[in-house]
């Protein structure tokens, strides 16, 4: 475009610059029209369970909801800001109980049923159901009882729950609506692409869904592509070897030991968003009634040998090494990345050996020969197991192995197939230290309600405690519930500001880095803005064009 | 003839007990290994209590061995052959949509390392020369010290099938057996006294080699299916090929009992019938030797 | 000695004698992480260069062989003895012994041995000593290895009952036991040489697989199938070709097994 800009300022006559600028509108609306339509060609790492949208948990059968389904509101990826989708506007009541929408109107399923306010009660109800047991209805449930719609009109509609949810409009963005009439049931879609052929083990097909309501600036329908591939592959090896072959548009995530090898010969194609909203942690097994030593017990319950163990880690070796400079240390349970919930206030977490060496010798350790004892002479040996498979996390344990042997401790690093993993963290509680990761896809702590409860199963540390164990386990239950009954933002925000700062000062997680986004685009794929956000690249799928090789 | 009828119908039998106690077994191994329990969902933060209650109490009605696999064969019996507890489809389904595309990869791979195998076996084993010998050995020796994962990638990597992959995985195993079966063979007293006849190579060859060595290259070949089937499941999921080995390593993943069971008694039958059918031609073969 | 196999034994002492001689041939040890170089190319301080968390490659490879060498054949012996008992007697008995020891290696052959692994795992502390876990895991692997060969030799052997100078000893009143060991096994050995070959790297890889179960070497000792698992990153290994060293060693140890073994194949024969 520059260039063309400074051939019309050369141009001499009148007569010539008008045939300048014919020439560039028509390049423009060629090159659009050349970049209109195409297929869009990725990998989904793992099967998709489901197509139907309130029953999605996996990532796979989130990322088609994402590209099939109709929401009411959604989540800017970019912006983070919460905007009208199929709802013009919405109005959360002061208490947190009652959500009211005014709809579109005009607007048809794939199969040209029409949508109404009767299809989002619909929804809703089968939501709530209470046999359904899905992620996405859990998110709703903050009270015991009956959820009510009322639908004003085919455009107005208002939803009342139980008892107070929040951050209530937000959690419509995972909410897809659903038919009430259509015979299809939830291949009927209200989003920018419907499934067209599904290939168990192989592939999904998503085709341009033909009645999709939204339309660009200048009034052209979207989406702009024909269709989206989403081939079945789960080695990041063969992802990355078709990318490069061309085989492939997009990596929506990309390895960090790939990231660096693809910019090396192609730095146009790779993309760092910067820290994404994940995070590793390692953690301790607090469990009264786990199995281990009862002298290990005590360690892992001591709050300054937490610290001491966090304070030997080093976060920057862990970013640098393994993730190649792509990661940044973990300051807490939020990353930098949640603009709103993160705690400016806390401190980076230091790293000094010699440090934790003397907090452990104030707790009665010491040193002999080179390891450490206990005050009662037991070493201090411990295991770490986390999940095979993961190479990152499998090179974090090494590393950590070796910054602990630096102060006497000897560390066993495990791996496990996932399934053994689980049953040892959440039925046997037969483990003592595991490093594990936080994928976060909301940005609201509410999502993490279950891991902050001391009551409940995913209390990772220490689950399904009858009262809290420790004062600050409570308080900690206390502020989560207190965040969870008022729609206050700065008052939701003060709370958990303190959860973060209680959590930093006992370690009952180590964070230790939180991960850049990563992800690779070609450069055949013309709007792709990467974000940290799932879905990284095609957040804008409608908005995507894919020009022809 | 009523003692052959006998003799097959009890064959027949043995054949039928045993892919039954395999998949039996195979329920029992599943069953009894750590994270039978265990559903990924249940770590997911959103889910309340109720809800990970309910993904516990699902997967406790498998707990019972017994009740589980007689109940499979009731229904079995009926063609029902369960539902896949990780892809939430009939097995059955399953099965016969992937089953085509891994008969192929395995008839292709087999026919292939067997191409592989045959000719060099039989030619290291005619020319006699140490330096092709050793040369054999050496790119025989290079596929074996190869991991599978690494040659399906290069399969990938250089745009060949899938059964190329699985030919390279298995023909250094068929290769040392029969290489090594036809060098005996060779060295026997009557071959020598052939060959002090004058007796042309081509005539010693199949006149007088082959025959000794069938029983054993059929049992060589009779394992060799088992070899190209555990071969089919790294080929398969890292190829990306929709096969019933990549089914196998997500059911072993997931713990999917239905689906393992169902995919043991399926390699129980292939295996069986491929070393007894082996077996059965040995024995004619012998016969018409006798 | 032909001069293949006076090389073949040069080079197994030289790979044996570099493993024992580790300590002074790369001093800094296998598991010295050197976090500012790492993924290094080979250089005077690393001739293999490091690895991805800066260990250095060369070190890896020598302290790796003393685990795979030592072990892998250890377990190829356990398993070929125990093939040459199930198969060769099996087939040496005959009839319904023969029928039901083959239906039982088709059993073993066909049955998920993954999670009996899974539960051996299980059942081992997890603050087992690294040399402990992959003494067990070789073990299993060399008591779970044995059905293919198990089937050749119930093959051969049975050829071997209807032969004729084991028909003649039997004739002269030699006892089984003794006709079974000097008569029919040493005739078993070409295909014992062969799975004996054939099982040392497979054991090696299998090894390193075993990683995802929990089993097999434990950070941060080596082993020879946990380099090999380094070619999985095959997109850019190309460009780094000194990964593929272990590759070559393998393949030049277990050629040297191979021709050393031939000798005692042409013996056999």
């Amino acid at each position: 475009m520059k260039r063309h800009a400074r051939m019309l300022r050369q141009s001499a006559t009148p007569c010539g610059k008008a045939i300048a600028v014919a020439m560039l509108c028509l390049a423009s609306l060629l090159g659009h029209a050349l970049a209109q339509g195409g297929e869009l060609r990725l990998c989904l790492r793992n099967e998709p369970k489901t197509f139907d949208p309130l029953k999605v948990e996996d990532d796979a059968s989130g990322q088609i909801r994402y590209l099939t389904g109709g929401v009411l509101v959604r989540v800017n990826r970019q912006t983070q800001e919460l905007e009208p989708e199929l709802a013009l506007s919405w109005k959360v009541s002061k208490d947190g109980r009652q959500i009211s929408f005014h709809l579109r109107s005009g607007i048809s399923f794939s199969d040209g049923t029409a949508f109404t306010a009767e299809d989002v009660a619909y929804t809703v109800q089968q939501l709530m159901d209470p046999a359904l047991h899905s992620a996405t209805g859990d998110a709703f449930r903050s009270g015991t009882g009956s959820v009510e719609t009322k639908v004003i009109s085919p455009t107005q509609i208002s939803i009342r729950f139980p008892a107070p949810v929040a951050g209530l409009d937000r959690l419509f963005d995972q909410v897809a609506i659903l038919s009430e009439r259509s015979s299809k049931k939830e291949m009927a879609v209200l989003g920018p692409f419907m499934v067209a052929d599904y290939k168990p083990g192989a592939s999904v097909l998503l085709k341009r869904n033909p009645n999709y309501w939204k339309t660009d600036e200048q009034g052209r329908k979207l989406p702009y592509l024909d269709s989206i591939r989403l081939d079945i592959q789960r080695n990041g090896d063969i992802e990355m070897l078709r990318f490069k072959r061309g085989e492939l548009d997009l990596i929506n995530v990309l390895d960090a030991d790939y990231f660096d090898k693809l910019a090396a010969t192609s730095p146009q194609l790779v993309h760092d968003a910067g820290p994404s909203l994940d995070s590793e942690q390692l953690w301790f097994n607090q469990v009264a009634k786990s199995p281990i030593p009862a002298y290990k017990k005590s360690w892992f319950r001591s709050a300054t040998f937490r610290r001491a163990i966090s304070e030997a880690i080093n976060r920057e070796d862990l970013s640098r090494v393994v993730f190649h400079g792509h990661a940044q240390p973990a300051l807490g349970p939020f990353s930098p990345a949640n603009k709103f919930w993160f705690n400016s206030n806390l401190k980076p977490q230091s790293y000094s050996p010699d440090a934790a060496l003397k907090e452990l010798q104030a707790e009665g350790f010491r040193m002999e020969n080179g390891a450490l004892k206990d005050k009662d002479g037991n070493e201090v040996v411990f295991s770490i197991i986390t999940n095979a498979g993961s190479k990152m996390r499998e090179r974090m344990a090494v590393l950590i192995q070796d910054d602990l042997q630096k102060i006497g401790i000897h560390v066993n690093v495990v791996t496990l197939d996932f399934p053994s993993l689980g049953e040892r963290m959440t039925q046997t509680f037969d483990y003592e230290a595991i490093i594990l990761g936080l994928t976060n896809v909301d940005l609201d702590p509410n999502g993490e309600m279950n891991v902050w409860l001391s009551s409940s199963d995913n209390h990772q540390w220490n689950p399904q405690q009858k009262t809290p164990e420790t004062p600050w386990e409570a308080e900690i239950d206390r502020l989560m519930r207190a965040q969870a009954s008022t729609s206050d933002a700065k008052k939701r925000k003060e709370a958990f500001d303190r959860v973060q700062e209680i959590v930093v000062e006992q370690e009952p997680f180590i964070f230790l880095i939180n991960k850049n986004a990563l992800s690779a685009v070609s450069t055949t794929v013309h709007g792709a803005a990467p974000v940290i956000l799932s879905p990284q690249t095609f957040w804008n799928a409608e908005r995507l064009t894919v020009a022809p090789q | 003839m009523r003692s052959l009828r006998w003799k097959i119908a009890g064959h027949g039998l043995a054949l039928v007990a045993t892919v039954l106690l395999g998949g039996f077994l195979s329920a029992t191994l599943v069953r009894l290994a750590p994270g039978f329990d265990v559903d990924e969902r249940e770590l997911d933060p959103h889910l309340n209590a109720q809800s990970v209650q309910a993904l516990r109490d699902a997967r406790h009605q498998d707990r019972n061995v017994f009740k589980f696999y007689f109940s499979y064969m009731n229904r079995a019996a009926h063609g029902d052959l369960g539902t896949s507890l990780a892809l939430g489809q009939p097995v059955r389904t399953l099965l016969r949509d992937r089953a085509p595309l891994t008969m192929r990869l395995l008839t292709m791979g087999l026919g292939l390392a067997w191409l592989l195998t045959l000719t060099l076996a039989l030619s290291a084993a005619w020319l006699r020369l140490s330096v092709y010998d050793t040369m054999t050995t050496v790119v025989s020796g290079t596929f074996l010290c190869l991991p599978a994962a690494v040659l399906a990638l290069l399969s990938v990597l250089w745009n060949v099938p899938g059964s190329l992959a699985i030919a390279l995985i298995v023909f250094p195993h068929t290769y040392r057996y029969a290489r090594n079966l036809l060098v005996k063979a060779y060295s026997r007293p009557h071959i020598i006294t052939a060959r002090a006849k004058g007796l042309g190579e081509a005539r010693i060859l199949f006149w007088h080699v082959l025959p000794v060595v069938t029983p054993q290259l059929l049992a060589v070949a009779g394992v060799s299916v088992s070899l190209a089937v555990g071969a089919a499941i790294p080929v398969e999921a890292l190829c990306g090929l929709a096969g019933i080995g990549q089914l196998a390593w997500q059911a072993a993943l997931a713990r999917d009992l239905p689906l393992l069971v169902n995919i043991t008694i399926l390699v129980t039958l292939v295996t069986l019938l491929a070393n007894s059918g082996a077996d059965v031609i040995s024995h004619v073969v012998r016969g018409q030797e006798a | 000695m032909s001069f293949c196999r006076k090389l073949a034994c040069v080079v197994l002492a030289l790979v044996l004698g570099a493993s024992v001689a580790a300590n002074w041939l790369a001093p800094s040890g296998y598991a010295k992480q050197f976090r500012e170089a790492t993924d290094a190319p080979p250089s005077r301080t690393h001739w293999l260069g490091t690895d991805e968390i800066g260990r250095d490659r060369f070190a890896r490879v020598l302290y790796g062989t003393r685990i795979s060498l030592l072990l892998a054949p250890a377990a190829a012996l356990l398993s070929t003895l125990m093939a040459a008992l199930i198969g060769g007697l099996a087939g040496y008995l005959g009839g319904a012994w023969a029928r039901m020891a083959m239906a039982v290696t088709d059993l073993f052959l066909s049955l998920p041995w993954l999670f009996l692994l899974i539960t051996a795992r299980a059942l081992m502390p997890l603050n087992v000593s690294p040399l402990v876990s992959v003494l067990v895991t070789f073990l299993l692997l060399g008591l779970l290895g044995w059905t293919a060969a198990a089937r050749v030799l119930c093959a051969t052997a049975g050829t071997l009952r209807t032969s004729d100078f084991v028909r003649q000893a039997r004739a002269t009143g030699l006892p089984g036991r003794r006709l079974f060991w000097v008569h029919v096994v040493p005739n078993l050995k070409p295909v014992l040489y062969a799975q004996f070959w054939i099982s040392i790297p497979v054991f090696i890889l299998s090894e390193a697989n075993l990683g995802i179960l929990g089993l097999g070497v434990a950070e941060p000792l080596p082993s020879w199938g946990s380099l090999l698992k380094e070619l999985e990153g095959l997109v850019s290994v190309g460009e780094e070709p000194w990964k593929f060293v272990p590759l070559i060693l393998l393949v030049v140890v277990v050629t040297s097994f191979q021709l050393l073994l031939s000798k005692q194949e042409e013996v056999a024969a």
